[in-house]
């Protein structure tokens, strides 16, 4: 790759970098409003692993399908989501994506081809042959991207359905946010393959590993999937390595790890590897940069304000919803 | 017009009819397509639709309900077939935690229309893996339907609707059932869905069968007619939701009634048939206590004997109903 964007654009590169800010600015806040018992139940950060997130949805037009994950907040807002629509599903108001009845696990915007996040581990990746064949049989020109984690590619289903797409030609990219860690089950003791990707061999379609933290590599290794799903050539497997700073979720205390590790890798932040590589190029300053940070905060106070100030569920429409 | 065709033959005329008629419909699952299916249901129709819309799938159970939840929530009609009711149990995540669920999850914004079609029933020597009655598992998550035919016109018109349906249907059909006929009628109709059927009228005792049972419960009633027994017989056809309306009635006239079904009886769809008849206005008129008779709690037996002394036939329906009709509260 001797392009350090590819194909992407100044305006481009810009608009990937606000959704990365985007993308930790509304799960910073979200983790704050937590704390403040403003929110209950649980959730998933992806803080650090917003690079796979904006790189991979990048490379889909917004026909495009995508299935995520249990930490899937990145997922969708890369896919084109509202954040006040998503905080205020995250307050679980009836302005709410899902109207107050999934909250963070269950996260969709279908407007924007957001099939939804899944509390399953793996349970999007059966779906995303599905949507794979629906899509082949109508003759349509998208692709499904389905996200799972390191721990779904030890589920039953995900060999099921990657090797159902693969002998069936499914416009299906199969896309693994290997952040290291399976909860507390890190991936080394899970899988004795050296490289994920390498799975894709058992299935007779390509495998590839990129950096996770790496936007750019995230990006045109999906396009080249992507590519080849659109134009009949099937299924690929790429497994982006990546490491999520948070816990699994509220409740852990990390003792699976150390804090040396956990630096190591904040080290390797997505956004600021962005960031300077946009310096380097004199494609960003730090006013701009600045400034982009001072209009992403401001688009999560808004949010935040839009979903205090939104209805709860009327009790009276609690049966809705559970049949057609 | 109508005329007489077997159980297996509705099924493939709703099928086929329902492809002819909606191109988004397509069958998929194991052996369907040159095979003909394990029971010979879809014979013929992957010489007619092609490989495209009539798909033999690997042995992958999982991947059948989510390639049908996946197809259905963005845009098909799909037609999964599970072999046997039996290998639904390596289905389960993709149909009680996806597709009953992605409704409401995601606040009413998706429809996830398809039929899950799979036969059910002992009787054929299968054995213990081969045999299973697992409808009710079905009937206890919100979000799915269950459809449970008795007739060759029920199995037409219901499938037919099924597959209008915008909401995941579990489809039982019994193998047992397969080979039987009645008249159908011809052409294209739909049976609505949650009518549950008077079978037969009679003022003594209702019977409320399932499947197979309310061909034995009919059976069972004419042998008790020629005793003086009138045996109302009640078909639920949709276990999911139901229709408790003429089944309340039923019972309020009759005064006594009878469940029969081959699940075995421990959690099967019995106890929540006898609970909407206690909880209704059918309580005051009771007579003698409901009562139900159901499949062993043993797993199928292989041994021929075995196996019929582990489903209700037709001698113990006659027995147990006659019984209940002497009997007072």
């Amino acid at each position: 790759m001797s392009e350090p964007f590819a194909d992407l654009t100044p305006e481009q590169l810009h608009d990937l970098l606000h959704q990365m800010l985007l993308i930790r600015a509304f799960e910073e806040s979200a983790e704050q409003l937590y704390l403040q018992g403003l929110m209950h139940g649980t959730m998933h950060l992806s803080i650090g692993q917003e690079g796979s997130a904006v790189g991979a949805c990048a490379a889909l037009r917004p026909t495009d399908y995508i299935l995520s994950t249990h930490r899937g907040h990145g997922h969708c807002i890369a896919k084109g989501a509202r954040v006040d629509q998503m905080m205020a599903e995250f307050f679980g108001k009836e302005t709410g994506y899902c109207r107050g009845r999934g909250g963070s696990m269950h996260i969709a915007d279908v407007t924007t081809g957001n099939l939804g996040a899944n509390g399953i581990v793996a349970g999007g990746v059966p779906m995303a042959a599905g949507v794979g064949l629906s899509i082949q049989m109508q003759r349509q020109e998208r692709v499904a991207l389905v996200f799972f984690g390191d721990g779904a590619t030890n589920e039953g289903a995900f060999h099921e359905s990657l090797n159902l797409a693969a002998v069936w030609n499914l416009p299906v990219i199969y896309f693994c946010e290997n952040n290291q860690y399976a909860m507390s089950m890190a991936i080394g003791r899970a899988s004795k393959v050296e490289k994920l990707s390498d799975r894709a061999a058992a299935y007779g379609i390509p495998g590839v590993t990129v950096d996770g933290n790496d936007l750019v590599a995230v990006y045109t290794a999906t396009q080249a999937a992507v590519a080849r799903a659109r134009s009949g050539g099937g299924p690929t497997l790429i497994e982006a390595q990546t490491y999520r700073w948070k816990g699994h979720s509220k409740s852990d205390k990390q003792r699976y790890r150390t804090k040396e590790e956990v630096k190591e890798w904040q080290e390797r932040d997505p956004i600021a590897r962005l960031v300077e590589k946009m310096f380097a190029a004199g494609l960003l300053t730090e006013a701009a940069l600045n400034r982009r940070q001072a209009q992403v905060d401001a688009e999560i106070a808004e949010a935040i304000e839009f979903a205090k100030a939104s209805p709860d569920p009327d009790p009276a429409t609690i049966l809705e919803g559970v049949y057609a | 017009m109508s005329r007489e065709l077997t159980y297996a033959e509705a099924v493939r005329e709703a099928i086929d009819l329902a492809m002819a008629r909606d191109e988004r419909v397509f069958l998929f699952g194991e052996d369907v397509g040159v095979y003909g299916g394990a029971f010979g249901v879809t014979d013929g129709l992957y010489q007619k639709y092609g490989p495209e819309r009539v798909r033999d799938t690997p042995i992958s159970e999982a991947i059948i309900a989510g390639v049908a939840t996946g197809a259905a929530l963005t845009g098909m009609r799909p037609i999964a077939e599970i072999q046997f009711m039996d290998f639904v149990t390596l289905s389960m995540e993709q149909l009680v935690l996806q597709a009953a669920k992605l409704r409401f999850m995601l606040g009413g914004k998706v429809e996830v229309p398809f039929v899950l079609r799979t036969p059910a029933g002992a009787g054929t020597g299968a054995a213990a893996q081969h045999s299973e009655s697992l409808e009710n598992w079905f009937v206890h998550v919100p979000g799915l339907k269950v459809v449970m035919p008795s007739t060759p016109a029920d199995v037409k018109g219901l499938l037919l609707a099924s597959i209008e349906d915008p909401n995941p249907v579990i489809f039982v059909e019994h193998k047992l059932l397969y080979r039987t006929k009645g008249v159908v009628p011809e052409g294209y109709y739909t049976t609505p869905l949650s009518q549950s059927e008077v079978k037969r009228t009679g003022c003594d005792l209702t019977i409320v069968a399932t499947s197979l049972m309310v061909m034995r419960a009919l059976e069972a009633a004419t042998k008790l007619a020629d005793e003086g027994i009138e045996v109302e017989v009640v078909d639920p056809r949709t276990l999911k939701p139901l229709d408790p309306a003429p089944i309340i009635q039923s019972v309020s006239k009759t005064g006594r009634v009878l469940i029969v079904h081959e699940a075995v009886k421990t959690g099967g769809f019995g106890g929540e048939l006898a609970a909407v008849i206690a909880e209704s206005e059918a309580f005051d008129y009771l007579d003698a206590p409901i009562r139900r008779l159901a499949g062993l709690d043993i797993p199928v037996p292989y041994n021929r004997e075995l196996e019929r002394r582990m489903v209700p036939q037709v001698d113990d329906i006659v027995t147990a109903a006659r019984r209940l009709v002497r009997e007072a509260r």
